[in-house]
């Protein structure tokens, strides 16, 4: 335990410290990593701590990412405030599907299938919102500044690796905390076994339907950050299923239900599909879909061959458990 | 908007209906035995349909011909990803081999973006334009050819399961997998052989609909939550079910589409998997999960 | 004094009529036993008093509260505890783990969860196995961690389902031990399901049989026994004792 500790006050000085001698461009590569580790976790509440497999998170990362963009869009209203209307909204849409699907009996496959259902009405949905910029998409002002401003959440790219670096320590704290609480114990006890979970008192449809509030509000967040650093939303892109999937990558690749599976499996697959997609346009060889297909390869061979994640046998290995 | 119209719409729609329907019956088939949701069928659905355009292209073969060889390759494959990728793996739970094929379908959809680029390709055959009228309404000969073909291939499976001695050890290992190894059945083996029919279901289904529709990649996706709408609004497990879920919703996008928007067509699709899935997840005439 | 009451209960499931108008009592600080041949109901009417059935016609009243149709969480925290014939333990968690889960019924932090779990674990021998997985458990031990569980949410009344099956001789005594403990220590009712005589002759003050669905007498074990309805049912007619 006690190397873990020391382990991971490594790293939290790495990743504060990494500004000072990484490039922009690895700057930019370290948001994204922590972007996904982030909504990873978000995912990874619903799925590792209560077990019900969402396969149509873009969802909340769309609703989160329009709400907060259409207000500033249309009124000017600042990130801070559009923060708690796109939660939420998020919030709601998570408690409906979530209502729907526990009072109806539904689980497993079949809610995934709901969730991803879900998820593609609102992408078509979206498509035909002019009032949100339909297809073509919703531009935020982008005002390149080099001075943080806070307030509109506009600055350098620094400003905002700052931002996803603190949302992300905040999340693993947050489930660190929550894992070892009453929460966290009647989580894992109804992701085990849900008859038994019930024999011993616990409202499963309750907890349940709090585990994917706190999914969804966590998961808005980070489509307000989408927003503010992309400054673009396009509905199919958005709301498309290849985003939900990129956002279970991480977790099923570093570890489901662990605390820092999404961040080690965020990091290992941005970093290498990163490194692919470089040297084959060092070899010249630029293709689309070739990122998507190393994906694929990598989530297949950890299926097969390590389904529980690389991090649980990484902890053994680095002597984390004694 | 007059009544020819609509008529002519609709019954474009069970035309069409019968090809989605026939892709169905193959995820059909597959979940109903081997029990694994086959998150790649809609991708294996857009293989045939560029299957069929290359040899279209390159040998000249009408879609219809092409279907043999097509649906036998598919076989082929259908039997040996089952063999080889999810028999090994069948004590995992149960995300666990939806994830497998998930993973499948990420491959495949990306590996056909790599190979034939985004733009549509399609079939050009001479009575593709030709069209019958039968009193005032006209359908297009290649719709009624492509929905012959796919009740002929559904009539073909219907008898396979009823009539041969294979078809009714997979029934028997659908019904009762212990039951079933007790009395000898290589259980496993019946797995990969139902996937690969599967399979060529849905070879035979790509082929027809490539004389319908242009195909993209990016219809996998599509195709794949479409079969699956079409499956639990017809019932898991009811073959009967699958091919009236088909027409049902080949009708219902269709005026959907005539009426509200195109872009429309599969929001309707996606609204009516929700109520299904809550009011009646059995479905039309599936038995209850 | 009657804590449970089962008032002519009957339930039947898509025309199969599985209990038919059963009743019985349970009296407080009690061990009682119900025993029948397989298929007789028993598990049924366990359900049904536990909430996963609601019965389709008569009571079960605990406490003086009617009970039927609750929801199992709500039976839980009604005051009654249950253990499942297929054990169900939580397989990635620990032992100790398992039973703060129940512990976090009634304690109001983790902390006085884990103390009240780990004198519930030394009280089943089980605290030397704490931080094992619960999936590494032997099934005598699962059952013991299946008890434990339920015992964390300190229970009024305790429904044991076929618990000693599969369970040897020698170990099938300790459990008999361990109920007669905890019944005698803290009063804790008990209504038992079992197959193994050797248990429920040792343990049980009363007992009920069940066949076909239906309540064919009730007694002390000496008397149920002799009953001749009961022997019929289990030895077949024209049985002599």
């Amino acid at each position: 335990m006690k190397r873990a500790v020391i382990g991971l006050a490594v790293l939290a000085a790495l990743l504060v410290a990494l500004p000072a001698f990484a490039g922009p461009y690895a700057l930019s590569v370290a948001t994204l990593i922590l972007y996904f580790a982030y909504t990873g976790q978000a995912w990874n509440v619903m799925m590792g701590f209560a077990g019900q497999l969402s396969l149509g998170h873009s969802l909340y990362v769309g609703v989160g990412a329009y709400t907060a963009g259409a207000l500033f869009f249309h009124y000017g209203v600042g990130p801070w405030a559009g923060l708690w209307l796109a939660m939420a909204l998020c919030v709601a849409f998570g408690l409906v599907i979530g209502f729907l699907a526990f009072r109806f009996g539904i689980s497993g496959v079949y809610f995934a299938l709901l969730t991803i259902a879900f998820a593609e009405f609102t992408r078509i949905g979206f498509d035909h919102l002019d009032w949100l910029g339909g297809p073509g998409g919703m531009f935020l002002r982008v005002a390149q500044r080099d001075a943080w401003d806070l307030a509109n959440f506009r600055g350098p790219p620094l400003m905002y690796y700052y931002a996803i670096l603190f949302l992300t320590a905040g999340a693993f704290l947050l489930c660190f905390f929550l894992l070892r609480s009453k929460a966290g114990y009647y989580w894992q006890a109804i992701r085990e076994n849900e008859e038994a979970a019930q024999a011993l008192g616990i409202n499963t449809f309750r907890w349940k339907m709090a585990a994917v509030a706190l999914s969804a509000a966590m998961t808005s967040i980070s489509g307000v950050f989408f927003a503010f650093y992309y400054n673009n939303l396009f509905p199919e892109q958005i709301f498309h299923i290849s985003r939900s999937i990129e956002i279970i990558l991480g977790p099923i690749i570093g570890g489901i239900g662990t605390l820092f599976g999404p961040i080690l499996g965020a990091a290992v697959l941005t970093l290498l599909s990163d490194g692919i997609t470089e040297a084959l346009a060092a070899l010249g060889w630029e293709i689309p879909g070739i990122k998507q297909v190393f994906y694929g390869v990598v989530l297949l061979v950890v299926v097969m061959f390590l389904p529980h994640g690389i991090w649980p046998a990484l902890y053994r290995r680095l002597g984390f458990h004694k | 908007m007059s009544l020819d119209l609509v008529v002519n719409v609709a019954i474009a729609g069970v035309l069409t209906g019968l090809v989605y329907g026939l892709m169905a019956l193959g995820l059909s088939v597959i979940f109903g035995v081997v029990r694994v949701v086959n998150f790649a069928h809609g991708e294996m659905m857009t293989i045939a349909m560029y299957a069929a355009t290359v040899l279209f292209t390159t040998l000249g073969l009408d879609p219809f011909l092409a279907v043999l060889p097509v649906a036998a390759a598919f076989f082929v494959l259908g039997y040996a990803l089952q063999a080889g990728l999810i028999n090994p793996f069948i004590t995992r739970p149960e995300h666990s081999q939806f994830m497998l094929l998930v993973a499948v379908a990420i491959i495949l959809v990306n590996a056909l973006l790599m190979i034939f680029g985004p733009g549509a390709r399609n079939v050009q055959t001479d009575y593709q334009l030709e069209s019958f009228e039968v009193g005032r309404i006209l359908l297009d000969k290649s719709r009624v050819y492509a929905a012959a073909l796919a009740v002929a291939a559904a009539a073909a499976l219907f008898a396979f399961f009823r009539f041969t001695l294979t078809g009714k050890a997979i029934r028997a290992c659908a019904d009762n997998y212990l039951g079933a190894k007790v009395i000898g059945l290589n259980v496993k083996k019946y797995y990969s052989f139902t996937f690969g029919l599967g399979a060529a279901c849905v070879a035979v289904a790509g082929c027809a609909m490539v004389l319908l529709v242009d195909v993209t990649p990016g219809l996998g996706p599509y195709y794949t939550l479409l079969a699956f709408v079409i499956v639990i609004v017809g019932g898991l497990g009811s073959m009967t079910g699958a091919l009236l879920g088909g027409v049902l919703i080949g009708v219902s996008e269709a005026l959907a589409g005539l009426f509200i928007a195109p872009s429309a067509k599969s929001m309707f699709s996606f609204g009516l998997l929700i109520v299904v899935l809550l009011l009646r997840p059995q479905g039309l005439l599936g038995r209850k999960p | 004094m009657t804590l449970l009451e089962v008032k002519r209960v009957s339930k039947s499931f898509r025309g199969l009529q599985a209990v038919r108008e059963a009743s019985f009592e349970v009296p407080q600080g009690s061990i009682n036993g119900l025993i029948g041949p397989n298929g007789a109901g028993k598990t049924t009417i366990f359900n049904m008093v536990a909430g996963v059935y609601a019965p389709d016609s008569g009571e079960i009243v605990f406490e003086g509260r009617r009970i039927g149709g609750l929801r199992p969480d709500q039976v839980c925290a009604a005051g009654i505890g249950r253990t499942f014939q297929l054990v169900k333990p939580f397989a990635g968690l620990s032992v100790l783990d398992n039973v703060i889960v129940g512990a976090l019924h009634k304690e109001r932090t983790v902390g006085s969860a884990r103390a009240l779990a780990s004198s519930i674990l030394k009280k089943l021998d089980l605290d030397a196995k704490a931080h094992l997985p619960a999936s590494s458990l032997t099934l005598p031990d699962r059952k013991r961690l299946e008890v434990a569980r339920a015992l964390g949410t300190r229970p009024r009344l305790l429904l044991l389902d076929e618990v000693m099956a599969g369970l040897r001789p020698t170990e099938t005594d300790q459990m008999v031990q361990v109920f007669r403990d905890i019944n005698r220590a803290e009063g804790l009712t008990i209504l038992l399901i079992e197959h193994v005589m050797r248990a429920v002759m040792a343990l049980a003050r009363h007992i009920g049989v069940l066949h076909h669905g239906e309540v064919i007498a009730r007694g002390t074990p000496e008397e149920v026994v002799r009953h001749p309805a009961v022997l019929e049912c289990y030895l077949g007619e024209e049985t002599e004792v």
